[in-house]
Order: structure tokens, then sequence, then C-alpha cells
């Protein structure tokens, strides 16, 4: 979930990190007041989920209150990258020293989090990584352990910054990363970290990115302190009836996980798919055998009769499916049974025979006696653990593509 | 597509009297029933057919119940 600017600003206050002091408009007459609160020369900057703010006009500089409400109104009508700014954030224009790059990121490789820290800020960090890795440097944290300051200290010493620069940039970086952990972030960046003509150090700029599955336990946050409401996803773009009909679904029901997505996707073959990571290597499995998946889902974690049969008809109604494949890892919590009855109830309450709807069904582990004796009854082509998911997807691929043929 | 819903593809239950219409066991299965099968009326225990289908077959009724008295009979095997 990516946040606004005026919201990474407040995540980054609540976690002690010292900001300029700024304030949130969505009309010229706020960011009149806020400039005259400030009392001096103010940047307004507007408030889009999109880069490329400067180059667009998204940001100006007003040395009174009455330009400020100027640019203000001038910038809550631009449009950037097609979207429409949710307001303004007024903020005073700083006298910089020096500018600081610090973030915290998540590394999939590495599977921990990535401390970053850089005293070439306000740029591009990765054509500095590039052009000049040693002004970079960079150390993992733990994802269980808590974050120690000397840990932010060895980072920042290694690009060469010393005494009181040191001493007071390590505290931000240890709290950014201790903000990181405690808000299930995916990027937590400040950039820049301003270091003040008074040698103090502030928060200029902030990009904040929390893991979509969090969501749910941060309620505190979202809701309490940022204000954010529940249908408020910031999704990329606007999800289509078959997404919202899956989430739907799944929130009817506390048992068991289901997910649909369809962006993107105009195939014929539909996927009811899951299992620890095995919805993105079936999805790679059916594309790289020549298939074309119609979604993306995931289901897991037991889910009910009801919401497997729920998932399998939303795929089974998109345009343009003409079979579905149902595959899964070996699965220990979810029940293969379950999973079955769910997909077959789907076929038949839509009218249509399992048999000829199912390319595949291959989910072993639990309960797998008692699925199979469930396909069989309906003639549905199954496979056991003895056929690799690679296999599976093959199977379901020639089948819809021999049914074309 | 033109959509139904389907009750009791896969699975049925059968009470028998008097078991079904005491309350007292009423009561017991409705709360030892994970998915929600049966329900304590005045009458006794009614079946809520639309969660039959839902059964995870733990058998928690039938040992709820006097010996014989639930039966839980997969359809599919049928």
């Amino acid at each position: 979930m990516r946040f606004y600017e005026y919201e990474a600003r407040k995540i980054v206050e609540l976690a002690g990190i010292p900001v300029t002091k700024y304030g949130f408009c969505q009309t010229a007459d706020e960011a009149r007041e806020v400039a005259e609160e400030i009392d001096g020369p103010v940047v307004i900057k507007s408030q889009v989920l999109s880069g490329g703010r400067m180059k667009a006009g998204g940001v100006q500089f007003a040395d009174t209150p009455d330009e400020a409400a100027d640019h203000a109104a001038t910038i809550l009508d631009l449009e950037i990258n097609g979207l429409m700014p949710r307001g303004v954030l007024v903020d005073p224009k700083a006298e910089v020293k020096r500018e600081y790059y610090v973030s915290v990121v998540w590394d999939g490789t590495a599977k921990k989090p990535l401390m970053l820290f850089s005293y070439m800020g306000g740029i591009d960090i990765e054509e500095v990584a590039e052009e000049h890795p040693d002004y970079v440097g960079r150390a993992h944290i733990s994802n269980l352990l808590p974050v120690f300051d000397f840990e932010a200290k060895q980072v920042i010493a290694a690009t060469g910054v010393t005494g009181s620069q040191l001493n007071r940039a390590t505290p931000i970086l240890a709290r950014l990363a201790r903000l990181f952990l405690k808000y299930d972030m995916t990027l937590a960046e400040i950039n820049p970290l301003a270091e003040l003509n008074d040698g103090s150090f502030v928060a200029l700029d902030a990009h904040m990115d929390m893991e979509e599955e969090a969501i749910g336990r941060q309620k505190q946050l979202l809701r309490k302190e940022l204000k954010i409401a529940e249908d408020d996803t910031r999704d990329n773009y606007e999800p289509s009836d078959f997404e919202r009909n899956v989430k739907a679904i799944d929130g009817a029901d506390h048992r068991g996980v289901i997910q649909g997505k369809d962006h993107g996707f105009k195939g014929d073959l539909g996927l009811v798919i899951g299992a620890g990571g095995g919805s993105l290597t079936l999805t790679d499995a059916v594309r790289n055998q020549g298939g074309r998946p119609a979604n993306y889902s995931e289901i897991g974690g037991n889910p009910s009769v009801a919401k497997a049969c729920g998932l399998a008809k939303e795929v089974l109604q998109k345009d343009g499916v003409e079979k579905i494949a149902v595959m899964m890892s070996i699965v220990s919590n979810t029940r293969v049974d379950i999973v079955a009855r769910g997909v077959i109830k789907a076929c038949l309450e839509l009218g249509l025979d399992p048999a000829e709807t199912i390319a595949i069904f291959r989910i072993p582990g639990a309960w797998e006696d008692e699925g199979f004796e469930i396909l069989d009854k309906y003639g549905v082509e199954y496979c056991d653990r003895s056929v690799s998911l690679w296999d599976a997807a093959g199977r379901a691929v020639a089948k819809i593509q021999g049914e074309a043929a | 597509m033109s959509s139904e819903t389907l009750n009791k593809v896969f699975i049925d239950v059968e009470i028998d009297e008097p078991a079904k219409s005491d309350i007292k066991l009423a009561t017991e299965l409705e709360e030892v029933c994970p998915v929600g099968i049966f329900k304590a009326t005045e009458a006794g225990t009614e079946i809520q057919v639309p969660a039959l289908d839902e059964c995870v077959l733990c058998n928690l009724c039938i040992e709820t119940a006097p010996a014989g008295s639930i039966r839980i009979i997969k359809l599919y095997e049928q």
C-alpha cells in the first residue's frame, strides 16, 4: 500500500524523526494559512501517487502566503500522469547545508530488510549506487531481533561520514529501520534527509510503502493516525468486477483465504491455484507452456466449500474462460476434498459439466483420498503428487489447446 | 451465464427420533458442529440445509448423539 507524501511525513514523525513544520491542504485558503504560520518562503507540493511531480509543475516555490495560495490553486487543478492531486503539502523552504539519502527496503533475495545510507541525497539512489557504489552504505537487519543504533552507525560510517553528522544521522536511520519493522513496510525512504545550516537534521521528503498483507493488522496506524478510509485501497488501477467480487466473497467468510486478480489477463484458462508460492509457479508454468491464463488467483488456509465455490464461479464467469485448472502444491491445512466440493459445485451451479470444465485438478495433500473419490464421481481428471506442477499445468494447457484445435 | 444455488450436493445428514426432538441434545449439537449444520429450536434439532455441504466429516455430532441416531451420508459414494 502506497502512502501520499503527507502521510509518509506523519509516519516519519510518529517514529520520532525530525520533520519540518508542514501542512496538508486541500484548498488555496488552507495553503495560505499554513504559509502564514510558517512565516517564510515555502514550497508547495502536489500530493499524487506518481513520480515526475517537479517536471509536471507539481512543485512550486512561494515567498509570500498569497503566492502560496496562488500556486496551491494551480497545483490542485493540475493532473499529473492521469492523476488528480488529493491536496498539496506546504513545507518551509529549508536552508540546506547538505542532503543525504536514508532508506530501509525489503530485499526479496535475502528475505531481510536492507538499510541504505548515502551522503549523496536528493537524487536517484539507483544512479548513485551504480556509478559510485562506495558512496552507499548498506547492511541487512534481522526480521525478528530489535534494531540497535550501532547497526545504523556502521552503515553510515561505511560511507565516510564522521563526527556530529554521524551521531545525528545514526538515530534517524535506526528509527527508520524500527518503523519499517513495526509498520510492515516494504519501503521506508527519506530522500532527502537534510542537514540544515544549524547542524540539525530533518526529513524533507519521505516515501513509504506497506506490505498489502499487513493492512489488516495496521489498523491503528491506517485508520486512527492517518485517517485512511477502508475503501481507500491505493491500487494502481480501478479493480475489475471480478476482483471486487472475489474480495467480497473472501471478506464474507473468515474461513480460508482467496484472492483474485485479472488486470492484464485476457486468457481462456481460468486458474484456481495456490499454496506456498504455488500460484506464481503455476501461472508461470501455464504461460511457459503456451497457455493463456485468464486470471491470477490464490486459494488456501482451508477455505469453506462456499468460498472455493465462489472463487471458481467468478473465474468461470469471466469473459473468454473455457476451462479452469485447479492446482496447488502439496497442501497440509487446506483440505483437498473441500476444494474439490467447491469447484465441482461451482460448475454444477453454473450448469456446466465438471468433467468438461475442470481441465485438471492437481491438489495433493490433506484428505486427498476423500477428494479423489468426489472427483471420480464427477469424472474430473485429477492427479496426485507424483505429477509435478509443471506437468499438471502442461496437461491443462494441452487440454484447452486441443479443444481449440 | 445463469447461476443457481445448490444444496445437499455432497453431504446429507439424517437424525432419528427421539434424538431429533431432544431439546438438550439439539443445543449440544448446535454447539459442537463447526459449520452450523444443526440449529436448536423449541421442537428440537433443525438441519440447516445450506450448511450441509460444508460438513467437514469431523463426526462430533455422531459422538454427541446417542449411538446410531445420526448418520452422515456422503452422497458422492452413492
